[in-house]
């Protein structure tokens, strides 16, 4: 083909396929597309199991705007009808408890999902040259889904949605200058109040397809450079592979069907053990519930908020601790992608997501001395971690040389 | 796999030791009737515990997201629906004339409520409000046993602490105080089937009625999580078989 050619070029876009699909495929390219990167798509023959949470991640995300849809059918977002709507779908909606307690606990579930995909990348290096873009789409997509979480958390309009709005959107009130105007405009009033319940409602709408969108990218940039696995390693040879299909189709279903057999068991046996009881108690301005407690996804980042003694620096600590996940590829020295054969930098990540744990039970406790005293602490390496550690390990540290896939895999199977 | 699926198991039940409640009080636990994997609510516990609210807690407590015709669930008929319903009045209308009518409250109507709004409730309540109980096993930590035993738990206050008029002394009340007087005692209504209307048997009747007025979808919710639950455990099993021979030719050098 000469570039000075253009049917020439052109005929390098004809499809591959004849009749029907062939008449659809030369105008739109999307079955080529999905053929080469769902059915041929080369993935590192050695993926372990932990390769299975983004797929589950995105099976939870597609339940939960399929439910999503049939709750907005019978949803009422106002002040004075949300609580009632919400216990309407319970009791007398056809399925309607099904529908929302799938909606309640997959929104967990996603989380659970999404948080072991990230300590995946951060244990293994996924997040390093080059891949940073997958990464920061993955990051952006966090980020929506906790907007997305705390709006939909609002809509039951029970006590802990009311007040947990209550206190997220004051937050902003801390912003200098702009901050208050931002917390009007938020709010759509100068309380959490029929406004703020009615825009939060279209919010989490919008936000959750900008999640969707953001999948897109996440994809796209992940199909450009492949898969990360255990070594670090990129594959050397087509031996070293495998298709996307029927390989990792199966093993994900697999794995997902594990998943969601967890999933089922929390749905229906203990739906609410996720929930906090005041909010079936409808929202009331005039009483304030004993402790203000967020949803579990959130805990770690609020006690980070509570470590800091000043209301604005506990906003930018809070902000902060997700920024520096962002800069992670970058604040990462070390030349060798994966924990397996970095000895100082894994007992980092380690200790890394104990201190989610850590966090994440101070989060849950009132604020008193030793808990915020644990809370500093947890805040303290959560931020020498990504600003100091990482850095540093990756320049001091020796790592071993990781093994070529065939090698691993021959060793693992020894 | 399998510790990784225990490693969720464990993520989960550490949560809800992060919400264990941080207080003194430790509240009792009871047998219910509705908590095994395929058990049910008691029916005629439920049915007397309708009686104990309708003659007790109605008074007060409303519970207006329920509608007659629940009951239905509980096991009356359509006949002694219609009975409990009508002896309530509703506001009605307008009519042709455009004035506004009381009538008897049909199947289809919301229990009615013991007060007109909010204000006349605590007017006649020393100023507290008697909540709503359509929801309040489900509203409150640890549930159904913190109703019982707070319907239970009227006893005499210790020597040093002073109850201020109109509050009363209770053992599970976060506090101590309440507002509401004891509502049950041995014998206080009669039962219909002969059951003996001892202080713990009305307890425990009027909680697992508003156990089942919390969460009336909890037995259609355990009737098809098994279905669930088995169907994607087959599943499972065709996508381990299907994994192992797929992988089968899958050659490690």
């Amino acid at each position: 083909m000469s570039s000075n050619d253009p049917q020439g070029y052109k005929k390098t876009l004809n499809s591959p396929y004849t009749g029907v699909k062939g008449w659809i495929d030369s105008r739109l390219p999307l079955i080529r597309m999905m053929e080469a990167e769902y059915l041929k798509f080369p993935v590192p023959k050695s993926l372990s199991y932990f390769w299975s949470f983004g797929g589950i991640a995105m099976f939870c995300l597609i339940g939960l705007i399929l439910s999503g849809i049939f709750l907005g059918m019978h949803y009422k977002p106002s002040a004075a009808e949300a609580f009632n709507s919400v216990e309407r779908i319970m009791r007398d909606v056809q399925f309607g408890w099904l529908v929302r307690y799938l909606h309640m606990n997959l929104a967990s579930f996603f989380f659970i999902a999404v948080y072991i995909h990230i300590f995946r990348a951060l244990y293994f290096g996924s997040y390093k040259a080059p891949r940073e873009l997958v990464f920061i789409f993955g990051m952006l997509m966090f980020l929506l889904m906790m907007g997305t979480a705390f709006l939909g958390y609002t809509l039951p309009w029970g006590q802990m949605s009311y007040w947990g709005a209550t206190v997220i959107t004051n937050l902003f009130s801390a912003i200098p200058l702009v901050g208050d105007a931002i917390l009007l405009t938020l709010l759509g009033d100068f309380t959490v109040s029929d406004a703020t319940v009615n825009r939060f409602y279209v919010l989490h709408w919008l936000l959750a397809f900008a999640i969707v969108g953001l999948v897109v990218f996440h994809v796209i940039t992940l199909h450009m450079t492949g898969s990360n696995n255990p070594t670090g390693m990129e594959p050397q040879n087509w031996d070293e592979t495998l298709s996307f299909h029927p390989y990792m189709t199966i093993k994900d279903t697999k794995a997902m069907v594990l998943f969601f057999i967890l999933v089922a068991f929390v749905l229906f046996y203990y739906p609410n053990i996720m929930g906090h009881s005041d909010n079936y108690i409808r929202a009331n301005a005039l009483v304030t519930p004993a402790h203000i407690v967020p949803e579990w996804y959130f805990l770690p980042f609020y006690a980070i908020l509570r470590a800091i003694p000043d209301k604005l620096g506990g906003v930018l600590a809070m902000f902060g601790s997700i920024a520096v996940l962002f800069l992670l590829p970058w604040l990462d020295t070390s030349k060798v992608r994966s924990c397996l054969y970095r000895p100082i930098w894994r007992i980092c990540v380690l200790l890394f997501a104990l201190d989610f744990f850590v966090l994440m039970f101070m989060g849950a406790k009132p604020a008193s001395d030793i808990y915020v005293l644990i809370s500093r602490i947890g805040t303290a390496y959560w931020f020498l971690f990504f600003l100091v550690l990482a850095p540093l390990v990756g320049y001091l540290e020796t790592p071993r040389q990781p093994p070529t896939i065939s090698n691993y895999l021959r060793d693992k199977k020894a | 796999m399998i510790r990784k699926f225990l490693l969720v198991i464990l993520f989960i039940n550490f949560y809800n030791l992060t919400f264990a409640v941080e207080s003194k009080i430790e509240i009792p636990k009871y047998d219910w009737s509705w908590k095994g994997f395929f058990s049910t609510y008691d029916r005629s516990s439920a049915q007397r515990g309708f009686k104990v609210y309708k003659e007790v807690c109605s008074g007060c407590h409303s519970m207006n997201l329920l509608s007659y015709r629940n009951l239905e669930d509980l096991g009356f008929s359509k006949n002694q629906i219609k009975v409990i319903a009508a002896s309530s009045l509703v506001e009605d209308g307008p009519n042709e004339e455009g004035e506004m009518y009381e009538r008897d409250a049909l199947p289809s109507d919301r229990f009615v409520d013991p007060y007109p709004n909010d204000n006349a409730a605590r007017a006649s309540n020393n100023g507290a409000y008697p909540p709503d109980l359509s929801l309040i096993v489900k509203a409150r930590p640890k549930g159904a046993d913190y109703i019982k035993a707070l319907l239970m738990g009227y006893i005499e206050p210790p020597q040093d602490v002073i109850v201020p008029e109109g509050m009363y002394y209770n053992a599970y009340m976060a506090g101590h105080q309440i507002a509401m007087p004891s509502p049950l005692a041995d014998g206080v209504i009669d039962y219909d089937d002969g059951t003996e209307p001892s202080l713990d048997q009305l307890a425990t009747d009027v909680t697992t009625f508003l156990a089942w007025a919390a969460e009336p979808s909890l037995e259609d919710r355990k009737r098809l999580g098994i279905k669930v639950i088995l169907f994607l455990f087959v599943l499972f099993i065709l996508t381990y078989i299907s994994k192992e021979r797929i992988w089968r030719d899958v050659k490690y050098k």
